[in-house]
């Protein structure tokens, strides 16, 4: 069946098969190789293997056990963030980190070892995971963990499902007084407005991103927002989850350059208006796009790229600023941008993305030619300040730019599992 | 919080039966029975679900589902540890239509597993509802059983037996306190049906179709189609004349 990654850049056939148990894989012909495939959040070409095997892991959905002194959660690997929220949550328990989506497994989160927007308080999601296991495609198990066969563990964190299928996971669960945050929206006016704001916000809040109006040019215009854990529960009713899906492909992309410049500029001005502390519900304030189901197709036929780099803070300023000059300059560009700094500390895994600076993510809509050449001026920038792209959400970056960005690549190479294989380990590291 | 409190699935382990077990615990059950075939793969959904619902008091039993004594025995372990208000019979295995034709131990084994086994569990529970006065006896049946077809007339003759019997159980029990559901699920996006997927088939999520279950169970609806929309489609499908019929590809 045709399969499509977040992006939608293409749909290619693939032989898609369900894990059922998570305790064997099914045979592999010879000569083909298989990819774990959770729920395709990923933006480019890191959860598809056209013409091969998608082993797709989401009903590898169980809860294993749960020690409600320790907070240790022990799942399969095809559990949502989601259900977990929704689960322990209520019972004072909650995840310590979560990407801008909880419709990924936990098997996903771990193999592109995401972040969220408290990365200067809790790292990423590796940095939690106290064990897992991994199903390799000759049949053995292999059990790692910080502690426990590390290289394996510090392989498979961020290892895009190229180690091996990670079947089950032990993640440690933070303590929450309930499901409420305590947020304030700051707007800013100029990329030191922002950096000032990051630097001042990390010592007294878990939480802070920025959205940025990527067509404001030098100005540079946002919305600060940062958050944290409500301390005392707060009786107020939970808002019931009621989900919109975009019913269709439209014809054009709705995100346009006649749709992009007003669209932006009211949403400033709406969010500027609430600036100001408020008490938000988790799912709205980390998954506020969950709810609209499928908006990946308003980038309509052709699909979309995100673009995610992150580069360290001495040049972050200069390297920022010279990409929204870049993208402001051509044009392109998206509501979605988001600007936020990482803590100063490194991931656990050899492939992980984030590392000490800032990262900027931003979508663009699929024009073909002219897309691909900013994104080359972005690549220049971000090699020069010695930064690195987010595998995750890449379709199209450069060998030298990965390898440049990913300098454990080689270690990395000893762990990989030669019965896996994806469209981007095929175009970045050899199969 | 519904009155529902104690559940007994049989096969526990299909993947329709655990989502409507996670959709009774959120809603608040006291005991559950889970019986299945592979005492592993029972324990493993066990284990999900005392996660889910450490409140609710949890037991799994393990059973051969074709021997009529093996049958009866677990039914009769079954309630004698509760006194269940709702029993679900779940189990079935999608088998493929062309391998039924040529072989037929193939073909027996479909008929067994999805016709002959949920109905004799469905008569044993009976003789325990009839006995304890009250209770929703609910069976999954397919829209597969509406009408036969030549994709699939191995399975939905299984069905078809499924769904005659449920209607002769409404039937004896008509007027009394017992309820016996059938539910006619559409192709639902299972681990059973991963072999339809991968043909590109488009499939109701299996979380949808356990929320209808859960929600008709709830209702007392007679005949359950999950989702609502395949009542409309097997109207159709039903009524349509043999030329029109034997025209089809499906």
């Amino acid at each position: 069946m045709k399969v499509y990654s977040w992006g939608r850049l293409s749909g290619e056939p693939h032989a898609v098969s369900m894990l059922a148990s998570a305790g064997s894989l099914p045979a592999l012909a010879d000569g083909q190789r298989a990819l774990p495939h959770g729920m395709g959040r990923s933006y480019g070409d890191s959860c598809l293997n056209p013409q091969g095997t998608l082993w797709k892991t989401t009903a590898l959905d169980h809860y294993v056990s749960f020690d409600p002194e320790s907070g240790l959660l022990v799942c399969e690997a095809g559990v949502l963030l989601r259900d977990i929220q929704r689960t322990f949550i209520p019972r004072g328990w909650i995840l310590p980190v979560t990407p801008g989506t909880q419709l990924v497994t936990v098997g996903g989160a771990i193999a592109n070892d995401v972040h969220g927007k408290n990365h200067h308080v809790h790292g990423s999601f590796g940095d939690h995971v106290r064990q897992l296991r991994l199903l390799r495609t000759d049949g053995s198990v292999i059990e790692c963990g910080p502690e426990q066969n590390a290289e394996w563990f510090a392989a498979t964190v961020g290892g895009l499902g190229l180690t091996g299928v990670i079947t089950q996971a032990c993640l440690q669960l933070r303590p929450v007084a309930g499901p409420w945050m305590e947020t304030e929206t700051c707007p800013y006016h100029s990329l030191d407005d922002f950096f000032q704001l990051a630097d001042t916000s990390e010592a007294h809040w878990e939480h802070t991103v920025s959205w940025i109006d990527c067509m404001s040019g030098s100005h540079s215009r946002g919305i600060f927002m940062r958050g944290n854990p409500a301390a005392a529960d707060i009786s107020q009713p939970e808002p019931a989850a009621k989900a919109l899906t975009v019913p269709l492909v439209p014809p054009v992309s709705l995100i346009n350059p006649l749709s992009l410049r007003p669209f932006n500029a009211a949403y400033f001005h709406a969010q500027a208006r609430k600036s100001g502390r408020r008490i938000q519900h988790y799912a709205g304030y980390f998954y506020p796009l969950d709810n609209l189901l499928e908006w990946n197709r308003t980038y309509g036929p052709r699909g979309f790229y995100q673009y995610q780099s992150v580069v360290p803070r001495h040049v972050g300023q200069d390297a920022v600023a010279a990409m929204l000059k870049e993208i402001t300059r051509s044009g392109a560009g998206s509501f979605l941008a988001v600007l936020k700094t990482f803590g100063n500390r490194q991931a656990v895994g050899m492939m992980s993305f984030p590392q000490p600076g800032v990262t900027l993510a931003l979508d663009f809509p699929n024009k073909g030619a002219s897309t691909l050449a900013l994104f080359q001026r972005l690549d220049a920038i971000v090699r020069e300040a010695g930064g690195r792209l987010y595998m995750a959400k890449d379709a199209r970056m450069p060998r030298d730019l990965f390898e440049a960005g990913y300098p454990r690549l080689a270690e990395f190479l000893n762990y990989r599992d030669p019965g896996l294989s994806s469209a981007l380990s095929r175009r970045l590291i050899g199969y | 919080m519904s009155t529902m409190r104690k559940i007994v699935i049989v096969g526990a382990t299909s993947a329709m039966a655990e989502h409507c077990a996670r959709l009774w615990l959120q809603q608040g059950v006291d005991e559950m029975v889970l019986i299945g075939r592979d005492v592993q793969r029972t324990e493993r959904v066990a284990a999900d679900l005392r996660v889910r619902a450490p409140q609710c008091r949890i037991e799994t039993i393990s059973s051969d589902f074709l021997q009529p004594e093996a049958i009866a025995r677990t039914v009769d372990q079954a309630c004698s540890t509760i006194n269940p208000d709702i029993v679900l019979i779940a189990h079935g295995s999608l088998p493929e239509q062309a391998d039924c034709q040529q072989n037929l131990q193939q073909n027996r084994a479909a008929l067994e597993v999805n016709a002959l086994s949920p109905v004799l569990f469905a008569e044993a529970f009976a003789t325990h509802l009839e006995q304890a006065g009250q209770g929703k006896l609910v069976l999954i049946g397919s829209v597969a059983g509406d009408r036969g077809r030549k994709s699939n007339y191995v399975y939905g003759a299984a069905k078809g037996l499924v769904t005659r019997y449920a209607q002769g159980l409404q039937h004896r029990f008509a007027g009394s306190r017992i309820q016996v559901l059938l539910v006619k699920p559409g192709p639902t996006d299972t681990p059973m049906t991963a072999h339809i997927k991968s043909s590109g088939a488009k499939l109701a999520s299996v979380e949808q179709v356990a929320a209808n279950i859960v929600s008709g169970v709830a209702r007392g609806k007679m005949v359950i189609y999950a989702p609502a929309k395949w009542q409309l489609i097997m109207l159709i499908i039903r009524h349509l004349p043999r030329v029109i019929f034997n025209q089809m590809n499906i």
